[in-house]
């Protein structure tokens, strides 16, 4: 009898989610279009080329035979890797992603994404979890030795976001010292704030996300988080009340697009494709549309070929 | 394979020192908290039971990850929250060990016969004089194996807080691989490090096994 | 049970547990309110911290989150109780040089925190190329960690039935073989279910380690939504919600146990005042 009763209930419960799945398609942004924050807007359109072909290249047969690539992005950054409420992606580093997708012949649309947390990008680059990986990762030598590099698409600086009124660390990292800093679990920041030794170590607090530590930084709980300013910029811009970026940048973090370390084939076919576009204007044409919202114009980097 | 523990010799032993601090003080404070609960779901009082009932209910039905989210970002929020992230994690344990060493406190009780606690009220003890002098004491003796259980698996779950900015035993494999050390390596001394401190543990336990199955 | 521990309340004690009672009531709607009123100075129940959840993709993407921890516990669960009933099995036979790697194997697995069983599959499969995807990790973390505690529930409720069956049996001429199988399993089993539905009730709740491990289940939804500057971090809202769905399956599951173990009470047939109730090794779930 009582079992029926659960029987009962589990259907009531099936029944209520099915029915309770309506809702809104797009989003009710309050501050109507125009705006960097909110939903993403529309992506760009690329060509796919047709007849694309790397020989040599084992991850790029994966690919071909798969009929899509298997891409490793970041979603909570916005102008860089975001994925909004709606479940659309954008960002500049998103736009790279889908034109190295389009320059393989592969339609950009069907790339099927994978949210990696820094912590974890090595291995599943090295273990082909994904094709390829382009999140805001700097180039280091310590990683050349795990994953290879095309690149760098972008170039930004390690910067902190701090919240509006505190000005006691404008110094830049100088004034680091004695602060509470956050950064994510496995990042470029966090290990040079450690070397650096920039503040005290029982002051460093580690997260496996950016937005966790942004989170903690609105709570009171860390007094800067330290990234990228390309980054950290796009916090800034969803929070210009709260946040802003302190603007003394204190190093040079070269953004590559993580292959496989073997597959020297298919980073020269992307360093080609990224070539391309510093010349043909698609690359400003991506960053006006997405990070150059939020920060003053840029020019294309130089490739590093090795 | 011993040059991966030698060379992050520091990284292992920070490590494992946190997770054993993690454990001792998370462990005392549920033991606490878990047998006041159980006080809780026996006393005469509805309403005590009905919040001792309340808490284990939901705390047993939570995964321990949603507990730690609550308090490192919920709690955050309405200015709630611990002076630091080991004692955040440190009351994340303990709100969640405490629900399980209640249900055992309590089942320890149960196992008491009626007799010791009729007696105890016959000479004119009060209730809570019947549960800590007369009750308490002997269920204690019983609870041992099924209490050290619960303790081991607090001891294992110390590794969630890894992903909580707590640099414990299960924060050594991000660390490692950011070394670009071996990872498999580097899981199997966490493993051997684990069955180091788990063992005396479970001795523990099979000994009081024995013990009461004497009695 | 417990009215073992207090007398029949006189009318002067009737008065004090009364008073006691509105007192604790009292405190508890206190605190209750104050928090909530909390939470609200905060703006947590703002409707722009909630609007997520109107959203049509995001409630797909809860569904979705939460049927992949049903698969991967639906999964585990499989695994796990044929895992546990060979190794239980094997921790009971006659042959020594089953029993001892047996024994190694279920106390070693129940050794290991969870989510290290987890990290040897993911990092290992991605080491060595394997092919495992964070599916595979998640659910042979969860059935090697269940499996060895279902191995000793198992092993437990069958050494739980009276000696007296197993003589008989084998007076009769049975082989162990049949002697487990018709005489101590069909008597195990009903004292063993709410040890194991409680076990289950564990290994529902773990998945939600699999978020660590880019395994994309209901917790790993839950904070990508709350970690939305635009929604102003809407963890509190989102945790809330998650939190719900979870003590709402694991207590489905919890009244299965009950319902079992009632049922079994019912239904004991076997002579009174043995307790055959396997040792409940509910242990507080891995990691």
């Amino acid at each position: 009898m009582r079992m029926r009763n659960l029987v009962a209930t589990l259907g009531v419960a099936a029944l209520a989610l099915t029915v309770g799945a309506c809702g809104k398609d797009d989003s009710p942004t309050a501050g109507g279009g125009g705006s960097t924050t909110g939903s993403c807007g529309d992506l760009h359109k690329f060509t796919v080329a047709s007849g694309a072909d790397v020989t040599g290249s084992p991850t790029f047969t994966k690919m071909k035979a798969r009929g899509h690539a298997v891409v490793g992005v970041k979603a909570d950054q916005p102008n860089l890797g975001y994925k909004d409420a709606n479940g659309k992606r954008c960002g500049f580093d998103i736009e790279i992603a889908r034109m190295v997708s389009a320059q393989l012949g592969l339609d950009p649309d069907k790339i099927e994404y994978q949210e990696i947390p820094s912590a974890n990008r090595e291995t599943a680059i090295g273990g082909g979890q994904i094709d390829y990986y382009v999140g805001t990762y700097s180039i280091t030598d310590k990683r050349k030795k795990l994953v290879s590099f095309a690149g760098p698409y972008f170039v930004a600086g390690q910067d902190l976001l701090v919240r509006k009124s505190d000005t006691s660390m404008d110094a830049g990292k100088t004034a680091l010292k004695g602060k509470k800093v956050c950064s994510a679990t496995g990042s470029t920041p966090i290990q040079r704030v450690k070397d650096e030794q920039l503040t005290e170590a029982s002051n460093i607090s580690e997260f496996k996300t950016y937005s966790e530590c942004v989170s903690q930084l609105l709570d009171n709980k860390t007094d800067a988080v330290t990234t990228d300013d390309a980054i950290l910029k796009g916090y800034a811009a969803n929070a210009p009340d709260e946040l802003r970026v302190v603007g003394k940048p204190f190093s040079t973090e070269k953004y590559g697009i993580g292959l496989p370390l073997t597959d020297k084939a298919l980073r020269d076919k992307v360093n080609a494709g990224l070539e391309s576009s510093f010349t043909d204007g698609t690359w400003k044409a991506l960053y006006d549309e997405t990070l150059g919202k939020s920060g003053a114009a840029a020019t294309p980097p130089s490739l590093e070929k090795y | 394979m011993l040059s991966v523990l030698t060379d992050n010799w520091e990284l292992f032993r920070d490590g494992f020192w946190t997770t054993l601090r993690l454990f001792l003080v998370a462990g005392v404070l549920s033991l606490i908290l878990g047998t006041v609960l159980a006080g809780f779901r026996v006393s005469p009082v509805t309403a005590l039971r009905g919040i001792g009932t309340g808490y284990v209910n939901t705390l047993r039905n939570t995964p321990l990850t949603l507990v730690f989210s609550f308090l490192f970002f919920g709690a955050a929020k309405t200015q709630l929250s611990l002076p630091t992230f080991f004692w955040a994690a440190v009351a994340a344990l303990t709100f969640y060990t405490s629900a399980f060493i209640c249900e055992v406190v309590r089942a320890g009780i149960n196992t008491i016969s009626p007799g010791q606690a009729e007696a105890a009220r016959a000479v004119g003890m009060t209730f809570m004089q019947v549960l800590t002098i007369v009750v308490l004491p002997q269920a204690f003796r019983a609870i041992v194996p099924p209490l050290t259980s619960v303790l081991i698996a607090l001891l294992k779950n110390t590794t969630i807080a890894a992903g909580f900015s707590v640099l414990e035993a299960g924060a050594i494999p991000a660390a490692m691989a950011e070394r670009g050390e071996n990872q498999m390596l580097t899981l199997v001394w966490i493993t051997i490090g684990f069955l180091i401190l788990i063992t005396p543990l479970v001795f523990l336990q099979r000994w009081a096994e024995r013990r009461t199955a004497v009695a | 049970m417990s009215a073992v521990l207090y007398d029949v309340p006189g009318p002067r004690a009737r008065l004090r547990n009364r008073i006691l009672n509105v007192v604790v009531i009292v405190a508890v709607v206190a605190v209750v309110i104050w928090l909530v009123l909390r939470l609200n100075d905060n703006g947590q129940f703002a409707a722009r911290r909630w609007a997520q959840f109107e959203y049509k993709a995001i409630q797909k993407e809860l569904l979705t989150g939460l049927l992949n921890t049903l698969r991967a516990a639906g999964a585990a669960t499989v695994l796990a109780l044929i895992f546990g009933a060979v190794f239980a099995a094997a921790r009971i036979s006659d042959h020594k040089w089953v029993r001892v790697p047996a024994t190694l194997v279920v106390e070693l697995f129940r050794a290991i925190p969870l989510l290290i069983l987890m990290f040897f599959f993911y990092y290992g499969s991605l080491q060595y190329h394997l092919g495992l995807t964070p599916f595979h990790a998640v659910v042979f973390g969860l059935t090697l960690y269940n499996g060895s505690v279902l191995a000793e529930i198992f092993r437990a409720g069958i050494s739980a039935v009276p000696k007296g069956q197993r003589e008989a049996a084998y007076a009769m001429g049975l082989r162990k073989n049949q002697v487990v199988r018709l005489i101590l399993l069909p008597q195990a089993v009903r004292a063993m279910l709410p040890a194991i539905v409680s076990q289950l009730v564990v290994l529902l709740k773990d998945t939600a380690l699999g978020f660590i491990i880019t395994y994309n289940e209901l917790l790993y939804v839950a904070k990508q939504m709350g970690g939305r500057l635009e929604f102003g971090f809407p963890y509190i809202p989102t945790y809330m919600v998650v939190a719900v769905i979870y003590i709402g399956l694991c207590s489905l599951l919890s009244l299965l146990a009950r319902y079992l173990e009632a049922r079994t009470r019912r239904n004991r047939k076997i002579a009174p005042g043995t307790t055959v109730t396997a040792a409940p090794l509910d242990d507080g779930g891995a990691a």
